[in-house]
């Protein structure tokens, strides 16, 4: 030990604390990376590789800076990627909320900063690490045949308590929101359940099936085209705004109603 | 008795006597200058009268206010016709029918008071004249000789209408008037049946398994295995019993077990998956906003804030209670069943709850 002691201070040791600590840092990168290997799909084609390093260059510009070089995240700025799964970074990344403009209380939906080809490239470069749920094809989110009816109770049961029962998003606790699901996309809303964005719950697979998923979906979009009764949706938040409408309208009615009978008309009998 | 005069100065009264003490006594005729209604200040001066004008002076646009609020009345008249007749065509023995009978006797109704009022404010406004007139405040205290006179006419009454003399009619007459002033008190009974011992326990019971709610599938922990998950479960054969799930109604969250903190009840779990009911121990909302970053439980009427991790302690918010744990295990299947009903009364809070 006094070897150790007697040699740290000189000016070579801080470069070799640096080169073992890489090595290290590769060793155990190597390890994970070969457990995670089966967890993958069969080997990649070139032209799936050729898209990963896209992703990858694309992810080490606009993500490393917060998710690290290796997607291991920061402590208290930005999670881990490690095996979140490409249909968590394709919700992330086309709803606009990743790249984040800042750490906040939630990330709000802004229109998208990559198209969907570097989004798709970044989204199988984070799945190429470690697996995780694939983004659901179009036939999974598609509302052909899904029964709306059950998509409605289900929604009721266990996401209309914070996005309301049209999805017009409400809030949660220390500034957090559900937000509205009146622009999200059944991909969307497919990798949503799925992966459980921010405070958001994970539904996998076996709790509620692809198919409910699909039900799911079906009620969100088909409330939209819902018609307002009187032209405007007030929100959609149900009787108490409609209730604080007709009141103020009617308290203004009624006011309007006693300035009338008591207002002094221009030509008086007397 | 207001209408006794005290505008006119009697003669050989001081003025400020003559209008404290009425001497007019009701019954009797007023003097004739008691209509024409002088301001106070008037009755120093020498006296001018305001005869109030007897007609609009535009003849034609009385008229014409004249048509309008007859009209506004005949529609008055037609929308209380339409009330009796939207009650006699629209019959209420389906969902539509009382849909239709509602607007038909809630419009005509609106038809009628609308017309009502609107017809007596033109009334008001366009026939009666606009003078201002002062009426004096008078006494409030009768004359004396009023008072003594209805002192005796009261006592002269009950004396020859027998009421004192014949103790047996004003008797059974009071015992006749008895059970009425009690009634309502008998109607208080319909805010009963008192709950008993209802509220302290649910249908859960030993072994019942915890069916997805409105799929009604069973659940494994294999299932329901990805960590941050939730979802809402019923009892299973209770699920569209509205009554039972009123008290029964539960979420399950799933957590790697180490997240799982005292005073969790760390038996009642199976592998991180942890089952609360759903009611808020505030006043009884569904408490179901689970964020699963910060493993709360937000119940959205209050704002009580739960931690699903510590045995869903209150860390903000009214509600004064954790949220009760359902203790769960599972059968020989492998799917989650109840261990047992829940240990202590969920929901809100009541007097007998201990």
């Amino acid at each position: 030990m006094s070897w150790l002691t007697a040699k740290r201070r000189r000016p070579a040791a801080g470069y070799a604390l640096v080169l073992l600590g890489l090595l290290l840092v590769g060793a155990i990168y190597a390890t994970i990376t070969a457990a995670a290997g089966p967890a993958s799909a069969s080997a990649p084609s070139p032209a799936q590789q050729a898209q990963i390093a896209t992703g990858r260059a694309i992810f080490e510009q606009e993500c490393a800076t917060c998710h690290g070089f290796a997607a291991q995240g920061t402590p208290d700025v930005a999670p881990s990627l490690i095996g979140v799964g490409a249909a968590a970074v394709d919700f992330q990344v086309s709803t606009g909320r990743m790249p984040a403009a800042q750490n906040g209380a939630e990330n709000a939906r802004k229109p998208p900063r990559l198209n969907a080809a570097q989004t798709h490239a970044v989204a199988a470069y984070i799945a190429s690490l470690a697996g995780g749920p694939p983004i659901p094809t179009a036939a999974q989110v598609s509302s052909t045949h899904a029964n709306v009816g059950l998509g409605q109770q289900l929604f009721t049961a266990d996401c209309a308590q914070c996005h309301n029962f049209v999805g017009a998003g409400g809030a949660l606790t220390d500034g957090k929101f559900a937000p509205a699901l009146t622009q999200s996309t059944p991909t969307q809303i497919y990798e949503a359940m799925l992966t459980g964005p921010e405070a958001m719950p994970v539904f996998n697979d076996t709790t509620i099936t692809p198919g409910e998923k699909a039900d799911i979906i079906a009620y969100v979009t088909k409330t939209r085209d819902q018609a307002n009764p009187g032209g405007f949706s007030l929100g959609r938040v149900g009787p108490v705004t409609e209730g604080l409408v007709a009141f103020l309208g009617l308290l203004l009615f009624m006011v309007l109603v006693a300035m009338w009978i008591t207002a002094k008309h221009g030509k008086s009998h007397d | 008795m207001t209408d006794s005069n005290s505008g006119t100065p009697q003669p050989g009264v001081p003025e400020g006597e003559a209008r404290a003490v009425p001497h007019r006594v009701i019954g009797t005729p007023a003097p004739a200058e008691a209509r024409t209604m002088l301001r106070p200040e008037a009755e120093s001066k020498p006296p001018a009268p305001r005869e109030l004008p007897s007609d609009p002076p535009d003849p034609r646009h009385a008229k014409n206010a004249e048509r309008l609020v007859s009209a506004l009345f005949i529609l008055a008249f037609l929308g209380g016709a339409a009330f009796i007749a939207a009650y006699l065509i629209f019959q209420v023995h389906s969902v539509e029918g009382t849909l239709h009978s509602n607007w038909g006797l809630g419009i005509s109704m609106s038809v009628v008071f609308l017309a009502l009022g609107a017809g007596a404010t033109i009334w008001v406004r366009h026939l009666m004249p606009t003078v201002e007139l002062t009426e004096e405040r008078h006494p409030m205290r009768s004359a004396d000789a009023d008072r003594e006179a209805f002192a005796e006419t009261f006592a002269e009454g009950a004396d020859t209408s027998q009421f004192v003399k014949r103790p047996l009619v004003r008797r059974t007459l009071i015992a006749a008037t008895v059970p009425l002033a009690i009634a309502p008190i008998f109607v208080l009974r319909d805010l009963g049946p008192l709950p008993r011992k209802s509220l302290n326990t649910t249908v859960w019971r030993k072994g019942i398994r915890l069916i997805e709610y409105t799929t009604n599938r069973p659940l494994t922990p294999a299932d329901f295995s990805s960590p941050g998950g939730m979802i809402t479960v019923a009892p299973e054969g209770f699920q569209d019993d509205f009554d039972a799930m009123a008290k029964a109604a539960v979420i399950i969250i799933k957590f790697r077990p180490e997240q799982l903190q005292p005073p969790t009840v760390m038996n009642w779990t199976v592998d991180g998956i942890v089952a609360y009911s759903k009611i808020c121990t505030h006043v009884g909302c569904p408490a179901a906003l689970y964020e699963q970053t910060t493993h709360r439980i937000l119940c959205p009427c209050h704002q009580s804030t739960f931690d699903a991790t510590r045995g869903a302690e209150v860390i903000f918010g009214p509600a004064t209670r954790p949220l009760p744990q359902l203790p769960i295990t599972t059968d020989s299947q492998g799917f989650l069943i109840a261990q047992s009903d829940f240990h202590e009364p969920v929901g809100p809070s009541y007097w007998e709850r201990g």
